[in-house]
């Protein structure tokens, strides 16, 4: 059974991939508009279950590289965004069959479906990550010893590279600096995957819940029904906290918005982040952490807030939700659990217990 | 003396200040053609206070008659939106995202052309002045007034906008208004585009309005120079508002604030002004609006005015309140309340009923609430001063303590003393408060540019975006030893090599008067 995206979804997909981004991912406008312009233009976009998937099947994930700020200013042409699946074609010898989303958090939940729309290609209702990370091998193929290479990339003017490396985290490194070079807003695609490691290696559904979180939000509003409680329902997670957002402290000195945010309400919360919230502690004992997803909401509307959107005096909820679970192997938390980022603590889950794997 | 006019959509009002002192003021309906309303507010302020037309020394004017002119999309030019970036942008072409209505009404067309710069300032492509005559051409067969011009990262790199814009007037004469997107705008490229679209659709509007407020004002003898009102409350000159008119758009909201705290006595300070349907809550620091840090939607169309940043929640004097759980509002039976509040013989408990019978409000009668039950009464209005603290506390940037002030029909609705907050402020020369925020006369310059801050060098760069920012102010019309820096403010780019920085620097100074 197959299902569509229409430009009606975008805007529940782009209101639900802001709440996997757990405060990263920035401000969803740009992306969901590109994706209703795309399929204005192209049609609406063909989204297939990732059982499906046959075994021959040539999935690749697309994704924007670069910064988000660069992005609302030097808008994309789409046209960046064909170059790397030619180009990938070429490089394996046949063609690109479907597209996947590396990340369901931020913009790159709506790009691939400006892709998908523009190239005419099916999407996979799966992702990377079931969440939003920072750096490129933060997903899950790259634990099932899938190749981020070769990583096809291009920007508006039509310049193309396609990387072949010695490990995930050199693509990463070399696309860097190719990203910055070529302007800060590139489009990759890499990972390419049968069908059959497709459906081993990503997070199944994680598009279809994306738009039902989103949604789910949205009517909860719209019927004055608690609409933080419904995303805690749909997500199967927690809420950690309420309270008021007192003090925002941003480091100035790195590349990346590192901080962390002080909330008062019964005890303090302190929520730091890189990009994406990766520890809640309330008044020094830990709640959760990476890689399982702390998300802050609007106390009232249930609107996620970003990281960048923080500021003294919001009303605020703070919930947790479970990561996919292969996240909460030792492999997995080598690559994106608290002691990656800095923090010489225990994974902790959502629910409040240690990761099994960091006993 | 000086005097200060606000031109709102019902009434208009002036004043007459000597300094900081308000010698008279009055109140008038709102003419449709504007001009003869400030004929007649000028005549009213000259036969309570007679003065010579040279004793004038400056005439300040805050109107709400370009934001109206968008909303209503009425006397907007037929505009051409051209951006430079190709090839990047195309997915996301000018007008994208606009109300269809809009884009009929300004007969807009949207063009591309290379250009546009990286966030390092390489060029993307290089301008293809060709390309660009071409353009004009056609902009010219279809009837084109106005044009507005964008350019990928033209906040940190102005030049191609300028050179583009020296290509099209060489083609389309000097009878077609430009507008460049780096004087309007910050980064965001669409959101600064649209401003500039909207700004190029009103400068022939801005030309009309702006020859129609001079003639009233001269035809009473007055030579002074003529201000206007920006959305941070400081002054722009005429040529100014000729140029850049949508800078006025947010003046409305910023003189009731201002005239607010400065009848208070107070220039830090909340202003809580409940109307019927909503309490609008703004902050003002050292004077002025704390403005919005995300995109504000005018008229269907997103874009990054600095605009105040005012907070409504669905408390008003027309609110209904819910007679089980006590709850008030948001419906609210709005202009109907004369007809329809319990003490106006209607059959809706309305929040207005509820200070009545509390004894707070003198309005209708009082016979009609009289049923209602003390305990329920005091515990709506306690919740209705909890939730406007509430709604207090979240606008203010810091738990340091700070006034309020508040106006408006529906303040009979809080208490005197505020939960959080203690006593309020209510000012007594209200009436006209819009007037008195216009009349209040600084300038200002303001300076938003992304740099990369080289290590150990982060104290010049700040300090050289400050000194821009002072000239700014003085180029304007500040007295140079007044000017201040107001606002600071310094945000790391996230991704972007070199401690890529943006930083937004305003300065403000008292308004030379009587010079030019």
């Amino acid at each position: 059974m197959t299902r569509t995206i229409g430009i009606d979804g975008i805007d529940d997909l782009a209101r639900g991939a802001a709440v996997f981004g757990a405060g990263g991912g920035g401000d969803p406008y740009i992306g969901a508009l590109l994706a209703k312009q795309a399929i204005a233009r192209h049609g609406a976009v063909e989204v297939v279950p990732l059982r499906s998937l046959p075994d021959d099947a040539c999935v690749v994930t697309v994704a924007m590289m670069g910064a988000p700020t660069v992005m609302v200013e030097k808008l994309p042409s789409l046209d960046e965004v064909v170059g790397p699946l030619t180009a990938m074609s070429t490089y394996l010898g046949r063609p690109v069959t479907h597209i996947a989303c590396a990340e369901v958090g931020g913009v790159n939940s709506t790009i691939p479906i400006a892709a998908a729309a523009a190239l005419g290609l099916p999407l996979v209702d799966a992702d990377g990550m079931g969440r939003a990370f920072p750096e490129l091998q933060m997903v899950l193929p790259t634990l099932y010893g899938i190749d981020a290479s070769p990583l096809a990339f291009s920007d508006e003017k039509g310049n193309v590279g396609v990387l072949q490396t010695v490990d995930n985290s050199w693509t990463e490194r070399i696309a860097r600096v190719a990203a910055v070079e070529m302007g800060c807003s590139i489009m990759i695609s890499g990972f390419p995957m049968t069908g059959a490691q497709a459906r081993e290696a990503l997070v199944d559904g994680s598009l279809q819940q994306c738009i039902d979180v989103g949604a789910g939000i949205r009517e909860a509003r719209a019927s004055k029904v608690d609409a933080v409680g419904r995303a805690v329902e749909l997500l199967g997670g927690r809420e950690l906290f309420a309270g008021k957002v007192v003090d925002v402290e941003r480091a100035t000195t790195t590349g990346f918005a590192r901080g962390s945010a002080r909330i008062e309400g019964e005890g303090t919360l302190t929520v730091r982040f890189q990009n994406e919230h990766l520890v809640a502690d309330l008044d020094g004992d830990v709640l959760a952490t990476t890689p399982d997803l702390i998300i802050v909401l609007d106390h009232d509307s249930g609107e996620p807030i970003t990281t960048e959107g923080l500021r003294y005096g919001q009303r605020v909820r703070v919930i947790a939700s479970p990561a996919d679970p292969r996240w909460h192997t030792a492999e997995g938390l080598a690559m994106v659990g608290p002691g990656y980022f800095g923090y010489d603590l225990p994974a902790r889950r959502f629910d409040g217990t240690i990761s099994e794997a960091a006993r | 003396m000086h005097i200060g006019i606000d031109v709102g959509g019902t009434n208009t009002d002036a004043v007459l200040m000597d300094g900081t002192t308000t010698l008279v003021g009055v109140k008038h309906s709102t003419t449709p053609d504007v001009t003869s309303g400030i004929v007649q507010a000028i005549e009213a302020l000259r036969a309570q206070h007679g003065f010579e037309g040279e004793q004038i020394q400056a005439v300040m004017i805050g109107t709400t008659h370009f934001i109206n002119a968008l909303v209503q999309a009425k006397r907007l030019a037929p505009t051409a939106a051209l951006r430079l970036g190709l090839p990047a942008t195309r997915a996301l072409p000018p007008l994208v995202d606009w109300p269809e209505a809009l884009v009929e009404a300004l007969e807009a067309r949207a063009y591309l052309a290379h250009g546009g710069y990286e966030f390092d300032g390489r060029p993307i492509s290089p301008l293809d002045p060709e390309e660009l005559r071409e353009h004009a051409r056609d902009m010219k067969a279809h009837g084109i007034r106005s044009v507005a011009i964008s350019s990928v990262f033209s906040p940190v790199n102005p030049d191609l906008e300028v050179q583009a814009a020296e290509i099209l007037a060489e083609e389309l004469g000097d009878s077609v208004a430009i507008s460049l997107s780096h004087d309007i705008g910050r980064i965001g490229l669409l959101e600064r585009e649209n401003a500039t679209i909207i700004n190029a659709a009103l400068r022939e509007l801005a030309g009309e309005i702006v020859d129609g407020l001079t003639a009233a004002v001269r035809a009473h003898g007055i030579d002074a120079p003529i201000f206007l009102s920006q959305n941070d409350g400081t002054l722009m000159d005429e040529d100014f508002v000729r140029r850049y008119p949508v800078a006025t758009f947010a003046s409305g909201p910023t003189n009731s604030m201002r005239g607010a705290a400065v009848t208070s006595g107070l220039a830090t300070c909340a202003v809580i002004d409940v109307g019927g349907t909503t309490a609008d809550i703004g902050l003002l620091i050292g004077g002025f609006p704390r403005e919005t840090a995300n995109e504000v939607k005018v008229a269907g169309i997103r874009t990054n005015f600095r605009m105040p940043d005012v907070l409504s929640i669905g408390i008003g004097g027309g609110s209904i309140v819910d007679l089980e759980t006590g709850e008030v509002g948001p419906e609210s039976v709005g202009y109907r309340l004369t007809t329809e509040a319990l003490v106006f013989g209607g059959s809706t408990l309305t929040a207005t009923d509820v200070a009545v019978a509390a004894g707070r409000a003198q309005v209708g009668d009082p016979s009609k609430v009289a049923h209602l039950d003390p305990a329920f009464v005091e515990r709506v209005l306690d919740r209705i001063a909890e939730r406007v603290a509430e709604a207090v506390d979240r606008m203010r940037t810091s738990p340091d303590p700070i006034p309020v002030v508040v106006v408006g029909g529906g303040s009979v609705l809080l208490p005197d003393e505020l939960p959080i907050f203690g006593a309020v402020h209510r000012p007594e020369n209200y009436a006209v408060a819009n007037a008195i925020g216009a009349s209040i006369a600084q300038v200002g310059g303001e300076v938003d540019k992304v740099t990369a801050v080289e290590p150990g060098k982060r104290d010049e760069a700040i300090a050289a975006v400050k000194q821009e920012a002072v000239e700014k102010a003085v180029a304007a019309g500040a007295r140079p030893e007044s000017v201040a820096i107001v606002d600071f403010d310094e945000v790391p780019i996230p991704y972007l090599p070199g401690n890529a920085t943006r930083l937004r620097v305003k300065a403000v100074g008292d308004l030379e008067m009587g010079a030019r």
